[in-house]
Order: C-alpha cells, then sequence, then structure tokens
C-alpha cells in the first residue's frame, strides 16, 4: 500500500489528477490500445475532475484512447436525472473532454434485466482487457462503490439494496422526499475492483478518518469493505491531512517519511512526451 | 474538424443530422452566461446528454467562439422600416421588395424574427399590404418574420404622435366586430399583434375578439387612465405599446396606463409585457431604470426603428421629408424636431445595460426571451433551450454583433 497525505482538499484533488494523468500517458494508449479507467461519482473525486479538466484543456492529457467503467448507478430513475450517475459524469467530466461516448461506459439502471445488465458490464470489463487504474472513494461507513457494510468482499457487479443510511444522507438530492429516494443501484462488487491493476481511493475530510482507520490499521473485513484492499498488490490512498485524523501518529509519519519518494510519481512526464514524437 | 465562427463552410444548408458543437463560447441558458458548447443538429439546438448517451455520437463540425457571447437571436416586436423602407407608406407593388431589404438589413444587427409594424393607415393599406405578408422563419436572406403589427388606427388623435391625424379612427369602435374587419380585412392571421388605446368606446370588446382570434393586443397611443389599461388587460390585452411614449405621464394622482406596471386588479398568473425604446433618446435613462425595476420580468425592447434607420449618419431624403441622421439622433432637416428611432436592438441592449444597471443576461433577455413570450413562440423561439430553432447571435463583451446564425447556418458575419 502506498499512502499520499495532502495538507488539503485541493491538494488532494491535484495529486489524483496529476497521478492519472501520469498513468494515461506513461500506458502511451493508441487506437489498438486502450487505457482502461475506472471511475467513481460523488463529492470526493470532483475535485479531480476539475483538475483533470483543466489539464486536458491545457493539452496535457488526452482521453481519446481512454475506456472508462463507472462504478455504479441508480436503479430506477431516469437517465437525464440531475442526480443520475450519467447526469454527474456528463456534467462534471465527459462533457468537457475528448472521450469518445462509445468508450465511457455506466450501469444502465434502466435496463429491463438488471441483473442480465450486470453480467454484460462484467463481461465488457474483461473484453477491454480489464481495468488498467480503479479510481475510488468511500463512504463514512467505509464503503466503497454501493457495497455496503456486509458485502461480499469477492461481490461482482450486481443490484444491491442501499443501507437506510445512505437513503437518508440521499434524500437532500431529492428535494427530502424518501418517496423519491431511489432505494437500489447496481454496482461494481469489491471482488470486480479487486481485479483492477492497480487502485487509487481518494479520502478526504474528517467524516471519513473513523472509516479510514478501519480501512488501513485494523483488519480486513466485510464491515468496511474498502478494508479489502489492504490485499490488494497495487493500492494508493490519497488522503487530506483531516482524513488522518484517527490513524496513529506512527503510521502518518512514517507516510509522510516516503512523500519524497512517492511525489516523484506525479512529476510531469517530460520525457515520456517527447519520446512520443 | 474545427472552423472559426466567421467561416464560410458554414453558411451552407447540412442535413437534419449535422451535428456542430459551438465551443469556447459563454452560453445564455437558464437565465444565466455558461461556460459550455452549444450543440447545434441541423436546424435545432440539440441535447449534448442526449447525444452522447442516446446516439454516442461525437460532433461532426467543432466551431470555435473565441471566447464570445452565445445568446438567442434577438426579436423586434416594432420596427417601422429601415434601409430607406417605410412599411406604412411603400407603394404596395415594393412592398415585398421593400420588406426583403430590411430583413436582410437586421442580420447584421443580431435580429433574427421581427414584426414588421404598419402605423395607422388607410384600410386599403392593410387590404392590399397583409395578404402579401408571408410568415417565414428566417434564412440567409432576412431575419424571420413572425407577423405584422399594427399600430393604430384605433388609437388617440391627441396621442398620435407620428401618425397621419386623417388616418386615426378614434369613434368607430363601438360595433368591433364590423370595424374590425372593415379596417384590416379577412387577413388577421397575417398579424401578431394589435396596438389600440383602451379608452375607445368598444375597445374591451375589440381587445377580446382580437385576442380569440389569435391576435396578441397591446395598448398604447392612449390618453386612457389606469381604470381603461386594467379593464384592457382583463379583457386579454398583454403588453403596453413602447411605455412612457404616447401615452399620459405619470401623476401620483392619476397614472394613467403606466401604472399597469404594479396593478394588481390584472390577472396575477400572466405576465404583463412592455415595450420600451430604449435608446437612451425616447426615453430617459432613469425612466428606463424604473421600469426595469419596477417590473423586469415584462420588459421587451423595441427598436421602433424608422426608414431612416441603418443608413448611417448623413442627410437622407425619405418620400417628402429630409431627415438628418446623427448617430443615434435623427431630426427632420433645419429642425429639433426627431422623425423616430434610428437605435438598433444590440444598442438599445447596451443603454439598458448602463440605465437599469441590470445585468448582461437580464438586457439580452429582454430583446429575446420576452418578445418570444409575449407573442407565444418562446417554445421555438428566443431561447437557447432544446429543442428550439438555432437563431443565436455572438456578441462581444460590449454586446456588439460579431456574428448571427439562423437555424444553426451562419447569414451574418463581421
Amino acid at each position: 500500500m502506498k499512502l499520499i497525505i495532502q495538507d488539503d482538499y485541493d491538494k488532494a484533488s491535484d495529486f489524483a489528477a496529476r497521478y492519472v494523468l501520469r498513468k494515461i500517458i506513461d500506458f502511451k494508449p493508441n487506437a489498438d490500445r486502450y487505457f482502461t479507467l475506472g471511475l467513481p461519482t460523488g463529492s470526493t473525486p470532483l475535485g479531480m475532475y476539475k483538475k483533470l479538466i483543466e489539464l486536458h484543456k491545457a493539452g496535457k492529457v488526452s482521453f481519446r484512447y481512454v475506456k472508462t467503467f463507472n462504478m455504479d448507478e441508480y436503479v430506477g430513475i431516469p437517465r437525464d436525472h440531475p442526480e443520475s450517475y450519467h447526469s454527474f459524469m456528463f456534467n462534471n467530466f465527459f462533457r468537457h473532454i475528448d472521450i469518445d461516448p462509445n468508450n465511457a461506459n455506466i450501469l444502465d439502471g434502466n435496463a429491463s434485466d438488471l441483473e442480465k445488465e450486470c453480467e454484460d458490464y462484467e463481461k465488457k470489463i474483461a473484453a477491454a482487457g480489464g481495468i488498467r487504474l480503479f479510481v475510488g472513494g468511500i463512504g463514512p461507513d467505509g464503503h466503497i462503490a454501493f457495497n455496503e457494510p456486509g458485502s461480499s468482499l469477492v461481490s461482482r457487479t450486481r443490484i444491491k439494496t442501499l443501507a437506510k443510511d445512505t437513503i437518508i444522507a440521499n434524500a437532500r438530492f431529492f428535494g427530502n422526499d424518501m418517496s423519491l429516494v431511489p432505494t437500489s443501484a447496481l454496482t461494481v462488487g469489491v471482488g470486480t475492483v479487486m481485479d483492477s491493476y492497480e487502485v487509487m481511493i481518494i479520502i478526504t475530510g474528517a467524516q471519513k478518518a473513523l472509516a479510514f482507520y478501519k480501512a488501513i490499521e485494523e483488519g480486513v473485513s466485510h464491515m468496511w469493505t474498502v478494508s479489502a484492499f489492504q490485499m490488494h498488490p497495487r493500492t494508493l490512498f490519497v488522503a487530506d491531512e483531516d482524513a488522518t485524523l484517527e490513524l496513529k501518529v506512527k503510521t502518518v509519519k512514517y507516510f509522510k517519511s516516503l512523500m519524497h519518494v512517492h511525489l516523484k510519481m506525479i512529476d510531469e512526464p517530460e520525457a515520456a512526451a517527447q519520446g512520443d514524437k | 474538424m474545427s472552423v472559426s465562427f466567421s467561416d464560410k463552410s458554414l453558411e451552407k444548408e447540412h442535413g437534419s443530422s449535422h451535428l456542430v458543437q459551438f465551443r469556447n463560447c459563454r452560453v445564455l441558458r437558464g437565465h444565466a452566461l455558461r461556460t459550455e458548447d452549444m450543440w447545434v443538429r441541423g436546424s435545432v439546438v440539440a441535447n449534448p446528454e442526449q447525444v452522447f448517451y442516446g446516439e454516442r455520437r461525437v460532433a461532426d463540425l467543432h466551431v470555435d467562439c473565441q471566447g464570445l457571447i452565445l445568446a438567442p437571436g434577438f426579436i423586434d416586436i416594432q420596427i417601422n422600416g429601415g434601409f430607406g423602407i417605410d412599411f406604412s407608406s411603400i407603394k404596395a407593388e415594393d412592398f415585398q421588395a421593400g420588406l426583403d431589404k430590411v430583413a436582410h438589413g437586421l442580420l447584421q444587427f443580431g435580429v433574427t424574427s421581427f414584426c414588421p409594424t404598419i402605423i395607422s393607415s388607410q384600410s386599403s393599406v392593410y387590404h392590399k399590404i397583409l395578404p402579401m405578408l408571408k410568415k417565414t422563419n428566417g434564412s440567409a436572406n432576412g431575419a424571420g418574420i413572425i407577423g405584422a403589427h399594427l399600430e393604430g388606427p384605433f388609437i388617440s388623435v391627441d396621442k398620435r404622435g407620428a401618425h397621419p391625424q386623417q388616418n386615426i379612427i378614434s369613434n368607430d369602435l363601438s360595433d368591433p366586430v364590423t370595424a374590425i374587419e372593415k379596417m384590416y380585412g379577412p387577413h388577421l392571421d397575417k398579424v401578431s399583434l394589435v396596438t389600440l388605446a383602451p379608452e375607445l368606446p368598444g375597445a374591451v370588446e375589440a381587445v377580446r375578439l382580437l385576442v380569440e382570434k389569435g391576435v396578441k393586443v397591446s395598448i398604447g397611443h392612449s390618453s386612457g387612465s389606469l381604470l381603461d389599461g386594467e379593464k384592457a388587460v382583463n379583457a386579454g390585452a398583454s403588453c403596453i405599446t413602447h411605455l412612457f411614449n404616447a401615452m399620459e405621464s405619470y401623476h401620483h394622482r392619476d397614472p394613467g396606463l403606466i401604472g399597469l406596471l404594479t396593478s394588481k386588479y390584472i390577472p396575477s398568473d400572466r405576465t404583463l409585457f412592455y415595450g420600451l425604446i430604449s435608446d437612451g433618446i425616447h426615453t430617459h435613462d432613469s425612466a428606463l431604470r424604473i421600469a426595469h425595476r419596477t417590473h423586469p420580468d415584462g420588459l421587451v425592447i423595441v427598436s421602433d426603428a424608422v426608414a431612416a434607420f441603418g443608413m448611417g449618419d448623413g442627410v437622407h431624403k425619405l418620400g417628402d421629408q429630409t431627415i438628418h441622421v446623427h448617430g443615434l439622433k435623427a431630426t427632420i432637416a433645419g429642425t429639433d424636431t426627431t422623425a423616430g428611432s434610428v437605435a438598433s436592438v444590440p444598442m438599445c441592449v447596451q443603454r439598458l445595460i448602463k440605465a437599469a444597471r441590470c445585468s448582461v443576461v437580464d438586457a439580452i433577455e429582454c430583446a429575446s426571451l420576452h418578445p418570444a413570450q409575449f407573442l407565444d413562440i418562446a417554445e421555438r423561439k428566443g431561447t437557447l433551450e432544446f429543442d428550439t430553432d438555432a437563431d443565436f447571435v455572438l456578441l462581444n463583451d460590449a454586446l456588439e454583433v460579431q456574428a448571427t446564425f439562423i437555424a444553426g447556418r451562419l447569414v451574418w458575419a463581421k
């Protein structure tokens, strides 16, 4: 595991964006070789998307040869509902970059056969060669995607009933009318994300501190599904100071002492870029 | 492929599925200037999210708008002519050519639709001209024609302004069905709006009749009181013609038609609109400001332009008059008598921002969204909502028109 600790949310977002950029460029994607990127929604990754858009507009990265796979989508709300993850991804990311719409994959929560939709999604990921880099965030209860506490750590893409906490937390996006809040979602499984070549999880804010502690300082547990990534060979956590509040001083100090090494991972890839030409 | 907004290729007709993405612009949508792209499919505004997820398509063409404001095309509901043409006095056989000339001339001013306005005339004029008038969408040939604005002749003699006195009818509305049919003839389907004075006997019935026939009624050129105005609005009138001009001044014990702006004795479920000539000459900045502060949602910028509009500074011979134009001032040569407005809509928009100290968005909507709402055409015109007609202008920060597009095609560029 690698852990990056940045001063605040903006700096953590900046790091995450530069990391994605570096990974895409180093991969040297082309028409026969697509970079596959797993993507989250929610408030945590917004800063990363913003920064990636900036980097794209500055001409530093293209998404022409990138295939994206989103983690999850609500069941039964219209695709163009402002709270759907389709809308989120379009408005906060896709509309601003040069990705081919055919390469932007999101689970269809309105599919007539939801189980088949989930199976097909797994097949689609496999056909694309698996996910090269899966970016995720976590909930305050340590869930990754919609893998709520108690989800199997080898789960695959499937329909999931949302936890009461999640439904209540979402009510504010639906005019506080509980009857309008989706109660189930399609989500990739913990196992789906575990199969990725590399995983980057962004954790920011004091409200995530306990979950973060559970994720890395206690054992693997399906009650804190993000803890599964202790078993992944290439996991990178990107946190801000606030998210580390529940960690041991020793843990924080150790990873901070490694920062000078980790920061090299996002150096501007001048040499690589020039090598392309 | 990417081209500049003034590229000649944008003038061409493409198929109805041709998808163009206007980039690097600030789009006026949802009452705000948004830094986002504007998508056009064929001749209508497309929903990019639908294109992305529904059709999984990328644009056939990218257009670089160079950071300009992209706003709905202007709609002028009151324009008497321009470029030497006067719609009311032109000979019937020259009418079509004259109308075409004005429609084409308006493109450089970002006007994409208008209501050619005919002031109080003899009955024969309406009978001849209205059948010739074609309601058309705009094109490279000129701005679209929504329908005629018949300003008079059922107005107050005292408040006739420049209307010829002999044409004014102020006592023949007691049998409105007959009077209106006799005056305008059978072609009311060519008419978008009629200006009449609400205090004339029979005016309220006339309003009802016109509204029933799908014609909007604007009240003006009137000596009427607030009560007269309220009666007309309750009968269906939905606009006031060039507020402040050709009506009683606002008096604190007798507010006149201006009082309608805050009246509670008119329907609250629909907006009362009012035209305003915001050229800085016909209406004082203070009056513009007061009107805007009082009732911003009803403000409709009108040019009320006359034949000398669009001819530039200098001395112009128009009919039997010699008009002297200097900037926005047009006077009858040798006198200080104003000869009407020579302001363009974008100039009025610029002036309104200064005078009313309102936002760019507010001012532009007064010349696009509001007139479209008044004429009940906002489902197609006056906005850039998805699936509306792609009639729009590119404006710089001084709100000067840099390019005009109609149905997605470039029809004028600076």
